[in-house]
């Protein structure tokens, strides 16, 4: 059989697949689905009547959307953490499960290009960016750098698991040729894409509290955190629901590394805070304004403390070793990771570096209903890809489904 | 595109269309003709025969919208010519007459308001320190005590943060040193507004509303027509008036003469005078952008 009919063969069991389920199974899809709609009806009154519907306006020109693209290219970027000791040091336990990392980094890249997609005020004009029919401002912009390897990454990931589930549905072994070098390049990408979205906010003179040098690393820890957090969960849920192996000492590594990644990530936000109250320059205003506010203008407070005191908590139960160990306090601490670095991205790095505006204004901004069902929304399309890509590799990499006359259980 | 454009080769727009076209591949090409052929172009990228189709084209379509005769001119910079600005901080009273003329002047939303210029009032005790600065204060008589003023908008800078950011290119610096935005490309997504140190970039979050009746016809493609809703605009020292050899609205309409403008380039101009005689400054020129437009006590 040729390439192309056992490609279309894989396509027709991929459909397949993700068409059968049990009750549970399809509440969750049907959950996404109204979330989808939901989101989606919102967004076609804003491409109706324009972005007043959200809560920015001048002084606040980019916010939660832009703060979710953000959090969501760390989570992308975290796929990383696991690919390292897969195939630099050949750790078996966690080479079995890089795939699934290289999943949620596509779903999560297709969520970073749709917040940004939203965000836009004529998003009827992507197309001005693609360079020959439109015109993109490479080197100058740090934007179209980020659109270059956010693109190019996705690619990557893309060919990857594509080759992998395919190779594993004809019954191969997938070709060391291709994924090794991909994976490999992978690494530094994945780090890029990272550092370069923080440059996109670092580089600018303009807004002091994104002006720092340490913003790169801090945003490479906080999504060495969060990343992996998500997927400790992920990993627990197909360990439960499918026959897919994986063994508590993959897990145990994960939580071992997010450790680390925890610890830094405070580490660095500590040394920002020292230098911002020690010092005391008008700079400092940023950083209050997260914190204490300024005056009466305080909106950003309580997320700012809840940030803190949840990435704390898990760093207290990431660090002990029995609390590690143990699945409901890792799991408790995998959601307090998750949700501190969430917080700290959607709302903390972007609307404080805003307020007060390059003339002083002070404009407080949180987000509308409309921007939270836009945002729901984008997230359910993703979750929805994520969960079919999961119904399609998890069976096939099993070896449970297989094109007809390769495998034993044969769907066709 | 093979060659990057920055700021600098945009200058040359006419023949760069000739020039580009040889260098693109022929994929390229056919697929950027079929896409310019159902939607706009970047202006300067199109031929000058284009160009004053594009214009005709739209000075039909204000004509019919708004019911008068509207001129829209594509009229690029004179050679030799650097527009600067400069504003005597001691004689503004605060009294916004400038920012209310620029509005007419450059058919600027009335609902929602935009503003191109905003007067900041400070305290004489601070400094110029925005930090305290206050844009909406409403005293019944202007001036305050102890208080001054300092309007801003673009500060048109040499080393334009917001032009180095656009991702599509879609507002760069022209020879005479206005940074233009071409309403037809921009796509929205406000970089330019993070990266802009003095607030001078502003957003249409929805569409934005003139009156027939309120409508100036003297346009400019690159200046004060009509916005769209979703894209950035920005103060261009009234390209409309000062291609021709006028003075920028506020200029003209301010009651105390705090606004001067002339060719920096003109070593007789007004402009160059105040240069080199009074105690000019610049605002935030810790960051470099190197603006055109100076500030100065002359009293
Ligand atoms: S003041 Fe702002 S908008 Fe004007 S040229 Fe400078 S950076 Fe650009
Ligand atoms: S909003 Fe428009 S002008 Fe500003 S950076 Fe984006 S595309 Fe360029």
């Amino acid at each position: 059989m040729t390439t192309l009919h056992a490609f279309l063969a894989f396509t027709r069991s991929s459909g397949r697949l993700v068409l059968r389920g049990d009750v549970l199974y399809w509440s969750w899809i049907g959950l996404l689905l109204l979330l989808i709609a939901s989101g989606l009806a919102a967004y076609v009154d804003q491409l109706r009547v324009g972005l007043s519907l959200t809560a920015m306006r001048d002084p606040v020109s980019w916010a939660f959307y832009i703060g979710n693209f953000t959090f969501m290219v760390g989570v992308a970027a975290a796929a990383v953490v696991l690919v390292i000791p897969a195939y630099v040091y050949d750790w078996k336990p966690i080479r079995e499960v890089v795939i699934i990392g290289e999943l949620l980094a596509v779903s999560a890249i297709l969520i970073c290009l749709l917040f940004v997609m939203v965000d836009l005020g004529r998003p009827e004009r992507f197309w001005h960016l693609i360079p020959g029919v439109g015109l993109l401002n490479f080197p100058r912009s740090v934007m179209a750098w980020d659109v270059i390897v956010l693109n190019l990454y996705l690619l990557i990931n893309l060919v990857v698991v594509t080759h992998v589930v395919f190779s594993a549905f004809r019954g191969r072994h997938y070709s060391l040729r291709l994924v090794y070098p991909l994976v490999l390049l992978s690494i530094p990408m994945a780090i890029a894409i990272h550092t370069v979205t923080a440059f996109l906010y670092s580089g600018m003179a303009s807004r002091p509290y994104w002006n720092a040098s340490i913003l790169a690393p801090q945003f490479l820890a906080s999504a060495f955190s969060s990343g992996p957090a998500i997927l400790l969960v992920v990993l627990q849920l197909l360990r439960r629901f499918t026959d897919f192996e994986i063994k508590d000492e993959a897990i145990g590594k994960i939580a071992e590394l997010m450790a680390y990644a925890i610890f830094l990530n405070l580490f660095f936000h500590g040394a920002e805070v020292f230098k911002e109250y020690y010092s005391n320059t008008e700079h400092s205003l940023y950083t209050r304004y997260w914190f204490e506010g300024i005056g009466t203008h305080t909106t950003l407070v309580p997320y700012a403390w809840t940030a803190v005191g949840l990435q704390l908590l898990a760093l207290v139960l990431f660090i002990v070793p029995a609390a590690r160990r143990n699945s409901v306090t890792l799991n408790v601490g995998a959601v307090a990771t998750y949700a501190g670095g969430y917080i700290e991205k959607g709302m903390g790095l972007i609307i404080p570096g805003f307020t007060p505006d390059t003339l002083g204004e002070i404009y407080e901004y949180s987000p509308t209903m409309h921007e939270l069902r836009v945002a729901a929304g984008v997230f359910a399309i993703g979750f929805l890809v994520f969960t079919f890509l999961l119904r399609v590799a998890v069976p096939i990499l099993l070896g449970q489904v297989r094109l007809a006359g390769t495998g034993t259980q044969a769907l066709e | 595109m093979a060659t990057p454009r920055t700021a600098h080769d945009v200058d040359d727009h006419p023949t760069s269309l000739t020039r580009r076209s040889f260098t693109t591949c022929a994929a390229a090409a056919a697929a950027g003709w079929i896409l310019t052929a159902c939607g706009p172009k970047r202006l300067y990228d199109v031929s000058r025969e284009r160009l004053r189709e594009l214009v005709g084209d739209v000075e039909r379509e204000y004509s019919a919208t708004y019911g008068k005769d509207v001129t829209v001119s594509a009229a690029g910079p004179q050679p030799g010519v650097l527009f600067g600005y400069a504003l005597d901080i001691s004689r503004c009273t605060g009294c916004r007459r400038c920012v209310y003329a620029c509005v007419e002047e450059n058919n600027q939303s009335r609902d929602p308001q935009v503003h191109w210029i905003r007067v900041l009032q400070m305290d004489k005790e601070h400094g110029v320190d925005f930090a305290h600065a206050d844009q909406y204060y409403e005293p019944a008589q202007v001036p305050e005590e102890g208080k001054f003023y300092v309007p801003v908008s673009c500060q048109q800078c040499r080393d334009a943060p917001c032009t180095k950011v656009c991702p599509t290119g879609a507002t760069w610096a022209e020879k005479d040193g206005i940074v233009v935005i071409d309403y037809d490309w921009c796509i929205g997504c406000r970089c330019c507004m993070s990266a802009c140190p003095y607030g001078a970039r502003h957003f249409n979050w929805k569409a934005p509303s003139v009156a027939a009746t309120d409508v100036n016809p003297h346009m400019h493609y690159l200046g004060n027509r009509p916005r769209p809703k979703g894209v950035v605009e920005k103060c261009t020292f009234c390209i409309q008036r000062v291609r021709e050899g006028r003075y920028p609205a506020c200029v003209e309409v301010c009651p105390v003469g705090a606004r001067k403008f002339g060719n920096l380039l003109d070593p007789d101009s007004e402009i160059r005078y105040i240069i080199e005689h009074e105690r000019v400054m610049v605002l935030k020129e810790e960051l470099n952008t190197m603006p055109k437009f100076f500030y100065f006590y002359g009293t």
